[in-house]
């Protein structure tokens, strides 16, 4: 499964400048897996020593926060879009 | 106390003063740090005394360069005993921070002043803001007062009253078909490709810097002393979280003698990821899908939320939710003890208060202070149905007749 991922402006220097990426997998943690392989200095930006997203890392699948879904195992499909954000909040 | 650096509350990695809101490293979000203050206690209090009746009188605790540039004044608003309000409660000493009294009637024109003063500072000419309300009233109003250009992104299904009290004063108004989560991330995305001072994404360390002087003031008018307990609403967690460090900074500055103020926090049961962590004992919010009239503290992804849990830990007090029959009989219950008419956000804290009392959670004797952030005229359509109007021919004869029952019954 091919699927793009879209990088926020903090995560581009990690990833050659690109604002986009593409990595396969079937869930998104695979996803993900596979694009820390291609930028392996991602891995610790996005995922704690556990394994999981740190606390401040929202993960969006095809605009869907995936908290809603079911987290990191979320099953992907061929050409879906993840989007990277911080999380940030006013009011 | 002059500011230094931005600090990730995260993982502690330093950055320069600029507009910067999330650490690289681990996306936490920054804040400004200080140095030590240059004067003494003495010195400080006769600087803030020597102040303008605005928040102002508390730059040397503000994030600021040189003297803070905004045309709106801000801030110095009542804080009033609310024996009656106790009364009805159970409690011998209440006072009710009363925030409508701002400009654009809530809290959020103090976050404003110090994101718009400091955005000056950084070189922005356009204002702009992700909203629940009332920050876009704010943010609208202080950009007219400049004569900056600005551009608010609210949920389109905000209240009306809202929505035109942010449209007259002149900006861009977008209404975005989605939630205030929706709204936030769309701005974030926005904010990357345009260079604009966006309060609460690229210039979030100042503008949450403005919630201290709550706090200050609170102290200031309690003749220098630091309540018993503190309720205050939780929507990303923010405000709650500056407050009590705008405690922690004037005791460290020598100006309060150490306390730490039972913390308590106010969310819509609609919309309650802060108050669901708090009762599960983790600091992990789940976000949700809001659901309730409190719609300016409908934020379902509160990024202050993991801060906010921890803090009402910390101090003994609790996060708690209602639901929104509570928030409207909060709303009534306000009204009629003080002559204060509060939005929901205020209705939720004031329910809080209830609860926290009928719980027993408060000792009557102590001095518990109520921000009420914001006016009820924002959300008018809560009092619609909870009274009666007399609707009479004007005639003495009518208002006999209509009224003749009550009037007699009240003698």
């Amino acid at each position: 499964m091919a699927v793009t991922i879209k990088l926020p402006t903090q995560l581009r220097t990690a990833a050659n400048g690109q604002a986009e990426a593409t990595a396969s997998g079937d869930t998104v943690r695979a996803v993900l897996d596979g694009l820390s392989q291609e930028h392996p200095e991602l891995r610790e930006r996005l995922l704690d020593d556990g394994g999981e997203l740190r606390r401040f890392v929202n993960v969006y699948l095809r605009g869907e926060d995936i908290r809603f879904l079911s987290g990191l195992d979320t099953q992907v499909d061929d050409g879906d879009e993840l989007t990277i954000l911080p999380a940030v909040a006013g009011g | 106390m002059p500011a230094d650096a931005l600090k990730c509350k995260e993982c502690s990695a330093s950055y320069p003063l600029e507009a910067r809101y999330v650490c690289d490293r681990c996306f936490g979000p920054l804040e400004v740090s200080y140095s030590a203050p240059e004067q003494d206690a003495a010195e400080l209090k006769r600087r803030i005394q020597a102040g303008p009746h605005t928040l102002w009188r508390y730059a040397d605790f503000l994030p600021l360069e040189g003297t803070p540039r905004t045309a709106l004044p801000t801030g110095w608003t009542p804080l009033m005993r609310a024996d009656r309000l106790a009364e009805r409660l159970g409690l011998q000493e209440v006072w009710v921070k009363n925030e409508t009294a701002n400009p654009t009637h809530s809290f959020k024109d103090r976050v404003v002043s110090v994101a718009l003063a400091r955005a000056l500072e950084l070189g922005f000419d356009t204002f702009a803001c992700a909203s629940t309300g009332n920050l876009a009233n704010a943010v609208a109003a202080h950009a007219a007062a400049a004569g900056l250009a600005s551009y608010v992104f609210i949920p389109a299904d905000l209240e009306e009253a809202k929505i035109l009290a942010t449209g007259a004063y002149g900006g861009n108004v977008i209404g975005v078909r989605g939630n205030y989560d929706d709204v936030n991330r769309l701005c974030m995305e926005v904010s990357a490709d345009h260079p604009w001072a966006f309060v609460n994404v690229n210039v979030r360390p100042y503008y949450a810097e403005g919630s201290k002087t709550l706090a200050f003031e609170i102290a200031e008018q309690l003749s220098w002393e630091i309540p018993d307990r503190i309720v205050a609403p939780i929507a990303s967690g923010s405000l709650f979280t500056k407050l009590a460090r705008g405690f922690e900074e004037w005791v460290d500055a020598g100006l309060l003698e150490a306390k730490v103020p039972v913390m308590n926090g106010a969310q819509a049961e609609g919309c309650s990821p802060v108050a669901q962590a708090f009762a599960a004992g983790t600091d992990v919010c789940r976000p949700v899908k809001p659901n309730t009239i409190a719609k300016s503290l409908a934020i379902g992804n509160p990024a202050d939320g993991p801060y906010a849990v921890e803090l009402a830990r910390a101090t003994g007090g609790s996060v708690d939710s209602v639901t929104d029959d509570e928030i409207r009989a909060g709303i009534k219950l306000l009204a009629e003890t003080t002559g204060i008419f509060t939005e929901t956000a205020g209705g939720v804290t004031t329910a809080v208060l209830a609860k926290l009392a009928a719980r027993g959670d408060i000792d009557p004797a102590e001095r518990v202070v109520v921000c009420i952030t914001g006016d009820g005229l924002k959300t008018i359509d809560c009092a619609r149905g909870t009274f009666e109007v007399h609707e009479i021919d004007p005639s003495v004869e009518a208002f006999e007749t209509e009224m003749g029952p009550q009037l007699q019954a009240a003698v």
